[in-house]
């Protein structure tokens, strides 16, 4: 029986778990409070960990409040995706530098240590693997996140609160994490002492979890789990009908809505930005003072800016309209034809971090409703 | 073995501004000896006594022109420079100085100045590129060092500098920087302002002041109304835009539009 495999870790045994994920040689990242959100940084020990926080959220408007126990999972996601670590922002590809009459090129060398994830939610778990879709399958595979996807250890969280801005129900990517852990936490916040209800999702978690003092979870514990799940699962932020949204934007391409929406949008990026699966880069050149130096880097990059489309003579989508719609039909329709799923899991980080509130589900809501009229 | 190669000779000059810009290139301790190296400083008040004569490859534009003399003189710099590069919001937008541009400048000068009859100035203070034909604009207020040696870097291989025309939302983004405008209800002008100063302000808990000028494609006016939103009123509004870049079109336009 799949249910029972199911553990229970106290907090200390949680705590065992990130110190027994460094002894074998893993950078553990994980959530904790910096400026006053909860962000993906490296944690040491659950201490890190945002204990007793929560977050309110809503279209631009994301804070931090106390939650009145000591939940260490009790909040939704933050700015930050796990993207940062599996493809970062900035990352220099290679440099070259004169030697004689000779030229050195030198290749970035891959990070040392492999990942664990603390913490990772059911949504992001599929954006993971859609990323993995986008960057590695097909004829070219990147090497860089290849390498920094390779060996990654990750410890899911079956997320206990749903955000201000979460539909991840809607896209059938949470809040229960599915697959692709290695082990999956359910934090029973109300039990003394900190409860973790573990699943295994792994060979590798199984043997993490063997060396970590764990008892079997009775039957109370598993079903108390499933409970907060399904109470998660019912008080999603947001909701938007999924099943036909690729045929009504692309049958809509010239809907005045996409005016309306460019007035608001301040084609700063912020949303693409903080999406778990936007995966888009720009390549940038460097040359040194004393011309002995040159180099390649990478960085995120928007289909917002105007670089992004710019090809001999001017950017392609000069409009605001242009470019808002691009985003939108991307993760939402294009996506579907280019890699096989949506591009968006519902997560709510484009609503939550858009500085102006533009909210992608109210959006799909205005077409489809103008259709009904 | 081969002749050297004649260094570019490169002058900075001067019209009105604080000198903070230039000062920047002096910053580079790191740099300054390579730039020495890469470039023949012919001309550079702040730093020697270089005169002028001859013609100049690389010619550092600091300040806007707010007198008839600098006007000529811009003129005379253009005709000696093989490139042309603006540093800084004086130079790019006309500075804090064309505040002057939204008042009467004689009744400025009353007020400031005990001996007024003393003061030749132009009723505006305006970009360099209003006067004369600019190769590349280097924004910010002061402009960022690392930005300037980019920008050297490029000249001296010909290539483009890379120095992005989108909004500082994005650095902040690429850093990692929470947004305070969104976490903490902080207004910033990071989404209308162009990118550069590596998101300095917010990074520290400060909306943005614009110091870089607008992005590329800026909505202003939706950025108000959210700004307006937060509780700025509309005399904040008029002002948030007026600072050194007021008289850049899009803030300009924008800082008409509020305050009455
Ligand atoms: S489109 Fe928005 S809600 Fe969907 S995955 Fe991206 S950030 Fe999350
Ligand atoms: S929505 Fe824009 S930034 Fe995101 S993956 Fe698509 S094109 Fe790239
Ligand atoms: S939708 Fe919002 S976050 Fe995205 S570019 Fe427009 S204003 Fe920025």
């Amino acid at each position: 029986m799949e249910t029972a495999t199911r553990r229970i870790l106290t907090s200390e045994g949680l705590d065992g778990l990130l110190a027994a994920l460094k002894r074998r040689g893993y950078r553990t990242v994980g959530p904790t409070v910096r400026d006053q959100a909860i962000v993906y940084d490296d944690i040491g020990s659950i201490a890190d960990l945002p204990g007793g926080w929560t977050d309110e959220q809503d279209g631009g408007h994301y804070r931090l409040v106390r939650r009145g126990d000591a939940a260490l999972f009790g909040y939704a996601v933050g700015p930050h995706s796990w993207k940062k670590f599996l493809h970062p922002p900035t990352l220099r590809l290679w440099r070259a530098a004169r030697d004689g009459d000779a030229v050195q090129v030198v290749a970035e060398a891959p990070p040392e240590q492999p990942f664990a994830f603390i913490g990772v939610r059911g949504c992001e778990l599929r954006a993971i693997e859609i990323q993995d879709r986008v960057l590695l399958a097909g004829q070219h595979a990147d090497t860089p996140y290849r390498e920094r996807r390779r060996g990654a250890f990750i410890v899911a969280v079956n997320c206990a609160k749903a955000g201000g801005t979460c539909f991840c129900t809607s896209m059938n990517a949470g809040p229960k994490a599915a697959a692709g852990f290695d082990l999956a936490l359910t934090e029973l916040a109300d039990r003394p002492g900190g409860v973790f209800v573990v699943e295994i999702g792994s060979e590798a978690g199984r043997l993490m979890l063997a060396d970590l003092p764990q008892r079997a979870a009775t039957e109370g514990e598993i079903a108390a789990a499933e409970g907060v799940v399904e109470r998660t699962a019912a008080a999603m932020g947001r909701a938007m009908r999924s099943d036909d949204v690729r045929e009504l934007l692309l049958r809509n391409l010239d809907h005045p809505r996409w005016d309306a929406v460019a007035e608001r949008c301040l084609t700063c990026g912020n949303c693409t930005m903080v999406c778990p699966t936007c995966f888009c880069t720009s390549v940038e050149e460097s040359s040194d003072l004393a011309g002995g130096e040159t180099g390649r880097s990478r960085r995120w990059d928007s289909c917002f800016t105007m670089d992004f489309s710019y090809i001999h003579g001017g950017a392609v989508r000069a409009s605001a309209r242009s470019r808002y719609r691009q985003w939108m039909t991307h993760k939402l329709a294009t996506w579907f034809d280019q890699f096989g799923s949506s591009g968006c899991v519902g997560c709510g980080r484009c609503i939550t971090w858009c500085p102006v509130g533009i909210d992608i589900t109210e959006e799909v809501r205005a077409i489809r409703d103008s259709e009904q009229r | 073995m081969a002749a050297e190669k004649p260094r570019p000779r490169l002058a900075v000059w001067k019209f009105a501004s604080c000198d903070g810009c230039q000062l920047s290139l002096l910053d580079c301790e790191d740099e300054l000896l390579a730039v020495a190296d890469a470039v023949d400083i012919a001309y550079f008040q702040e730093a020697t006594r270089g005169t002028i004569s001859g013609r100049y490859d690389l010619s550092l534009v600091e300040g806007s022109i707010t007198t008839a003399h600098d006007a000529e003189r811009i003129q005379e710099v253009r005709r000696r420079s093989r490139k042309l590069v603006t540093i800084g919001a004086c130079a790019t937008a006309g500075g804090i100085q064309a505040l002057r541009n939204f008042a009467d400048v004689q009744e400025y000068a009353s007020v400031v100045y005990a001996r007024p009859d003393y003061i030749r100035t132009l009723a505006t203070s305006t970009p360099i590129a209003d006067h004369v034909p600019v190769d590349f604009a280097l924004r910010g207020c002061p402009i960022n060092k690392r930005q300037l040696v980019e920008v050297l870097a490029a000249f001296l291989v010909g290539r483009r500098p890379v120095t992005p025309p989108h909004g500082v939302c994005i650095e902040c983004k690429l850093k990692g920087a929470v947004c305070v405008m969104v976490a903490h209800g902080t207004p910033c002008l990071g989404p209308v302002t162009h990118a550069g100063c590596g998101a300095l302000c917010p990074s520290y808990d400060r909306g943005c002041y614009g110091c870089y000028g607008p992005k590329e494609t800026p909505n202003a006016l939706s950025l108000s109304a959210w700004l307006a939103a937060l509780g700025m009123d509309e005399r904040a509004l008029q002002r948030v835009y007026r600072s050194f870049n007021a008289d850049a079109e899009p803030f300009r336009k924008e800082s008409e539009r509020h305050g009455g």
